[in-house]
């Protein structure tokens, strides 16, 4: 039994980070399959995500700025909305630079963002990081949530603290990957309603034939800046929940460029850009793969120990992570050139509509 | 004139500015070259550097096993020239070569892809934890110290700097030869400047293309060896963490200038060294945490306001 539930919690997390996954996957196909938008600074702005999240909610703390203790949907929100500002800014900015360009634009700035919450120590803890970040769900079981409103309206402290105890310690875990879905689920039909509205068509436009759009008189930069932004504030939104995942953030290595920019690159390819469901589906299928390589390599590196024995399996252990980042780069080369619209092709909506 | 401001910002500021502008300068040049001949930002030239510089520490290894001393790096690096020069070569016919007429973007998610598939090899091979590339402390040259004394200057700089200045100096001007003199360096120039102009008076394209590789691969080792040198470790991400300041210095000359990438190498160089200077008041003008940030912000800003850069280069 305990190794079911054990089972059961691995999948929950796998569905979690493969839906964090998911919704960076989509903020990027708004970038880059709606608009063709060539943004590699994912990193960055699931950075600023992750941290407006983590300053606002957590409990006050003597090593970082506040620690506001507001609400987690508080959180969420203004996580949205402070990723659309700055990308509005950087947008404004940088929007009319090419394809390549912009790519060496995003990345020095998701760069520069990253070092910005590595030096600014008393605002972030710099590169200590912020610990304790309150999860969804998991997160009323902590005394300043049940004894403040509105749970304390419907018991007092003892009693929810009587509650909770009497739960399974993992009740939140199914929640929360629910929360996560939700959110996906709700941003997939948000974009799929944005892809077949003139909006969208417009989006498709512009991307497949600048001169043409232009000259028929759409405006091409404002659309495009706007469809940076929208996709930015999904990646923020992504950068919340990915810091209520982990509960610990640092700038360095939580959002190591090859894990939150590139993986979430090798997943639109290989589900198809442009397409919403490509993109979901790409981000699940490219997780699980990344995730039962690491069960396959170990075991196969057992196996390559069991064969030559005395042989030191020790240090290739140690290694197997970059191993898998070796076969996800070798799975992109791949799909680039034997699919190069990915397994889900983009689908054009219907030239009357539906 | 030369008081204690000037031994302090010389020393301390001055030539390390110029030493790392050095290494930016060989390394941009690889980027020019690839943006004006395939026409595309090469995110994997980072690697190529990171990986001549491990293979030069391994060789630099052997020599002390099998001789029983150790190698100059300088000389340990030849055969991981060519090794270097072979990885490059294959990764474009391999991974380049099938997207040579697809649009521009498949090619740069290539080479984004190879840049992790090459750094994760790396890290599998050798592992990801700093190696030590040359032990000890390096002392100044005693020679120019005397010398530079006799002026009643003070000039401390450790030999490995002046391998690294003269080197560079070197290869820029075989690099000015080749390209001025040599058919090949011309046939690159044409290429560079119109490709279909190029191939229609008879320029073998491919041919260019390999003498790119060439050139970018053993700039690309060169400037990953003297980086090692100076700063006497190597490790996995160094390539990353150089490839934003060698864009920057690309995209300053302007894209396809070689020279330009040499003059932008240096800027970035000097700007980064320079802005830890105390210019105002006692403090550093800038906080060294933010010393990798300057070169960032010179690439947004020029590619924001003259994307040409300095030396008018071209603008895809």
């Amino acid at each position: 039994m305990d190794a079911l539930i054990g089972y059961f919690l691995y999948f929950l997390s796998l569905l979690s980070v493969g839906g964090i996954y998911a919704l960076l996957a989509l903020g990027l196909n708004v970038n880059w399959g709606f608009a063709g938008l060539f943004n590699a600074g994912i990193a960055g702005f699931a950075a600023v995500g992750a941290y407006t999240f983590s300053l606002l909610t957590t409990a006050e703390s003597t090593f970082h700025y506040g620690g506001l203790g507001l609400p987690v949907v508080i959180g969420e929100i203004a996580a949205f909305l402070i990723a659309g500002i700055i990308a509005a800014v950087i947008g404004i900015i940088c929007i009319r630079l090419r394809a390549d360009y912009l790519a060496i634009a995003t990345i020095g700035i998701a760069e520069i963002i990253k070092l910005i919450f590595k030096n600014e120590a008393e605002l972030t803890n710099g590169p200590r990081g912020i610990s304790k970040i309150p999860r969804t769900w998991e997160h009323f079981s902590e005394a300043r949530y049940f004894s403040s409103q509105p749970l304390s309206w419907f018991g007092d402290s003892q009693s929810w603290q009587a509650f909770f105890d009497s739960l399974v310690n993992w009740w939140w875990q199914p929640l929360f990957a629910m929360t996560i879905l939700f959110f996906v689920f709700v941003v997939y039909i948000m974009l799929e309603k944005a892809r077949l509205s003139p909006w969208g068509r417009m989006m498709t436009a512009i991307r497949e034939n600048e001169v043409a759009a232009r000259a028929a008189g759409k405006n091409v930069t404002k659309r495009r800046v706007e469809a940076f932004i929208i996709g930015t504030m999904i990646m923020g939104l992504a950068g919340a929940l990915l810091a209520q995942h982990l509960r610990f953030i640092e700038p360095t290595h939580t959002f190591d460029p090859s894990k939150m920019t590139f993986l979430v690159w090798v997943m639109l390819i290989a589900g198809g850009s442009g397409n919403n469901r490509g993109a979901i589906f790409g981000a699940f299928l490219i997780w699980f793969v990344w995730s039962a390589s690491e069960l396959f390599l170990n075991g196969f590196i057992d196996i390559i120990g069991n064969i030559f024995n005395g042989m030191d399996i020790s240090m290739l252990k140690n290694r197997s992570g970059y191993l898998r980042m070796l076969l996800i780069g070798l799975v992109l080369q791949f799909v680039l050139q034997k699919y190069p619209k990915g397994i889900l092709p983009e689908r054009r909506p219907a030239a009357s509509g539906e | 004139m030369w008081d204690s401001f000037g031994f302090e910002f010389v020393n301390y500021y001055f030539v390390p500015g110029l030493v790392l502008g050095c290494i930016y300068a060989l390394g941009a040049i690889g980027i020019t070259l690839t943006f004006g001949i395939l026409r595309f930002a090469n995110f994997a030239h980072g690697e190529i550097m990171m990986t001549g510089a491990f293979l030069t520490w391994t060789f630099l290894e052997l020599s002390k096993l099998i001789f029983g001393f150790y190698f100059h790096p300088l000389i340990a690096c030849i055969p991981s020239i060519f090794i270097a020069i072979a990885i490059a070569l294959s990764v474009d016919r391999f991974f380049y070569k099938p997207f040579r007429d697809s649009p521009t973007i498949m090619i740069v998610m290539a080479s984004f892809g190879m840049m992790l598939i090459i750094r994760s090899l790396v890290q599998v091979i050798w592992g990801p934890n700093q190696i030590t590339f040359v032990k000890g402390i390096a002392k100044p040259n005693g020679i120019l110290r005397d010398l530079s004394g006799s002026f009643d200057m003070m000039l401390l700089v450790p030999s490995k700097h002046i391998f690294i200045i003269l080197g560079t100096l070197i290869i820029m001007l075989a690099f000015n030869y080749m390209l001025t003199k040599t058919r090949i360096g011309k046939a690159m120039r044409a290429v560079s400047d119109s490709p279909d102009l190029a191939k229609v008076t008879g320029i073998d394209v491919e041919q260019v293309i390999r003498a790119t590789w060439y050139v970018g691969g053993f700039c690309a080792v060169m400037a990953g060896v003297f980086m090692a040198m100076d700063t006497q470790f190597i490790m996995s991400t160094m390539g990353f963490r150089m490839l934003l300041p060698m864009f920057a210095a690309a995209i300053l000359g302007g894209i396809g200038r070689p020279f330009g990438a040499v003059l932008g190498g240096l800027v970035i160089g000097f700007a980064e060294e320079l802005s830890a200077y105390p210019w105002f008041g006692n403090g550093p003008l800038l906080s060294p945490g933010y010393k990798s940030g300057v070169a960032f912000s010179i690439l947004v800003i020029m590619l924001i306001f003259r994307p040409s850069g300095i030396l008018k280069g071209r603008v895809f």
